[in-house]
């Protein structure tokens, strides 16, 4: 019922099983003092290089990352439609792929504008 | 016979499906499906496990003195023969080092992230195809779930640079999240051309494809394994695109809070990301276990895994000779260089496709057709493209090498000592 998907979920249990009995075994050994496991508050101070941490890190930042997150989620989506076009690309013939290429097409207008306006400049 | 229950050719090791076949039909025997599914599970997480255990001491050694060696010096040699033993050194002292948690950070996501991380990297060797038979789940759409469980790695990198409460891991995190989106649209865009061509999504499809066909994909598609190559290697953070732990900058980045066995976890998870991809490339660019006719002589697997030690050693090569490039640059050429390329590709190679079967070509005519187009199309648009932009060129404000007096800073700029 489960097929192939059932036994591909294996590996992914054993990817949080591996790493987390990793980190068991760090802190068993803590328990256990074969590691040292002393906290004290400067230690465990916010490292910045050794100088006193200055300020929270709710720092402001470039709003950049958003435009380009934008750009990202447009151009994902579209593969997203893209990908069962390929795999049917056979049976679609010359209309699919105009019509594959229209939609590419628009993107690549949205695109272009994008570049021209500065969005993938980083600094200005 | 040492082993009576097991029937048939368990013990051809060209194609090691076989032992696997026998001894699920030995479980089979016992009449109980539920059983024999999660036997048939297990046997595909042991040998993942046997893959990948002994890879991971193996890689960290080999990157070491690989290192060693570009940087003009002997790496790891006193523990062990050839340092061999220094690997299990490493993973011994990371359990005995101090495990601190940051007291003003988000804990649980702080605990979470490292043992997140492993999840997609482990998960996509489910696809892999080994052998002709060997995949362990041969799932029909095995090109997206690569692709997609991959690309989860940027949400538990950003959940690490969040709960550190640090301003350099909160830095590190966002030009994570910005590069690896960045460099995703390229890799899933050429990758559309891989299945345009083949027709099929599944990675052993893509492996039995060339196969059949007697090609390798690179031939016919250089520039999309350009493209797929420098994308694929820029998400994995390492040197050349490693803004995100730049240790000049902003201290390690996501993981400066991190230490001891957690620390560690995170290179562990970095090391199998980087031989899911070389396995990635191997497969689909490279013919995975295909190898005109020498499969017949030499196992599958190890031609499979040679090839993927083989890309693997190119990561270690372009670690060792390219400088660190700046957050800009790295944008700059994922969107304005690899996306055009790759969209370009997808073009081409949806023309050449449609051409070659409303036509009906044969492929002995038509393949290599194809291959010398897409190369000298290769060449002549990386080429004039790179112009363009001036990447064969130094601009002002780069430094200069110049190999007979060392290092020299470009235009003399202002503040400098001994500078105008």
């Amino acid at each position: 019922m489960l097929g192939e998907y059932g036994h591909a979920s294996f590996l992914l249990i054993v990817g949080l099983v591996f790493p987390a009995g990793a980190i068991f075994t760090s802190w068993l050994f803590g328990r256990l003092h074969l590691r040292p496991a002393i906290s004290n508050p400067v230690k465990s101070e916010t490292y910045e290089c050794g100088v006193e941490s200055e300020g929270t890190a709710w720092v402001q930042f470039n709003f950049r990352y958003y435009l380009f997150a934008l750009l990202f989620l447009v151009f994902d989506v579209e593969v997203l439609f893209l990908f069962p076009w390929a795999a049917a690309f056979d049976t679609l013939g010359v209309g699919g792929f105009v019509a594959a290429m229209i939609f590419i097409g628009i993107l690549v207008i949205g695109f272009a504008y994008d570049w021209k306006k500065g969005a993938l400049e980083w600094v200005k | 016979m040492p082993f009576p229950f097991l029937k048939g050719a368990w013990y051809n090791i060209s194609d090691l499906s076989n032992l696997s076949r026998a001894l699920l039909g030995w479980v089979d025997g016992w009449g109980n499906d539920t059983v024999a599914y999660i036997a048939a599970g297990l046997i595909g997480v042991l040998a993942t496990m046997a893959f990948l255990v002994p890879s991971q001491l193996g890689v960290v050694w080999i990157e070491r003195r690989v290192i060693g060696r570009f940087q003009i010096r002997r790496g790891p040699n006193r523990v062990g023969p050839y340092g061999l033993l220094q690997p299990i050194a490493d993973a011994l002292k990371v359990m005995l080092k101090e495990a601190l948690t940051p007291p003003a950070g988000d804990k649980w996501v702080f605990w979470a992230a490292p043992i997140l991380m492993f999840i997609p990297a482990i998960g996509v060797y489910a696809v892999i195809p080994w052998g002709k038979n060997m995949a362990m789940a041969d799932l029909n759409i095995g090109l997206l779930y690569f692709v997609a469980l991959s690309s989860l790695t940027t949400i538990f990198v950003f959940m690490a640079g969040w709960s550190s409460n640090n301003k350099y891991s909160l830095f590190g995190a966002m030009r994570v999240v910005a590069m690896m989106i960045s460099y995703e649209v390229p890799v899933v865009v050429t990758l559309l051309g891989v299945s345009l061509f083949t027709g099929s999504l599944s990675l052993s499809g893509i492996v039995q494809w060339q196969a059949d066909y007697h090609v390798w994909l690179v031939l016919l598609q250089p520039m999309a394994f350009i493209v797929y190559y420098i994308a694929s290697t820029a998400e994995l953070n390492r040197t050349p695109a490693d803004i995100a732990e730049a240790e000049s900058e902003i201290v390690a980045g996501y993981h400066t809070e991190y230490s001891g066995m957690k620390f560690s976890l995170f290179y562990a998870a970095e090391y199998t990301n980087a031989l899911a991809i070389s396995a990635l490339v191997a497969a689909v660019y490279f013919g995975g276990w295909y190898m005109w006719g020498l499969e017949q002589w030499v196992p599958g697997w190890l031609i499979f895994i040679g090839k993927l030690y083989f890309f693997f050693l190119v990561l270690i090569w372009l670690r060792g000779t390219l400088p660190r490039l700046r957050v800009d640059q790295l944008m700059a050429f994922a969107w304005k260089f690899l996306l055009p390329l790759s969209l370009v590709n997808v073009f081409v190679v949806g023309l050449e496709v449609l051409l070659w079967h409303e036509n009906g070509w044969s492929a002995g005519v038509t393949l290599p057709a194809f291959a010398v187009v897409n190369l000298a199309l290769t060449v002549a648009l990386v080429y004039t493209y790179a112009r363009a932009f001036g990447y064969d060129r130094p601009r002002a404000g780069d430094i200069v090498l110049r190999s007979e007096i060392g290092f020299v800073p470009g235009p003399a700029t202002e503040g400098l000592p001994g500078g105008t």
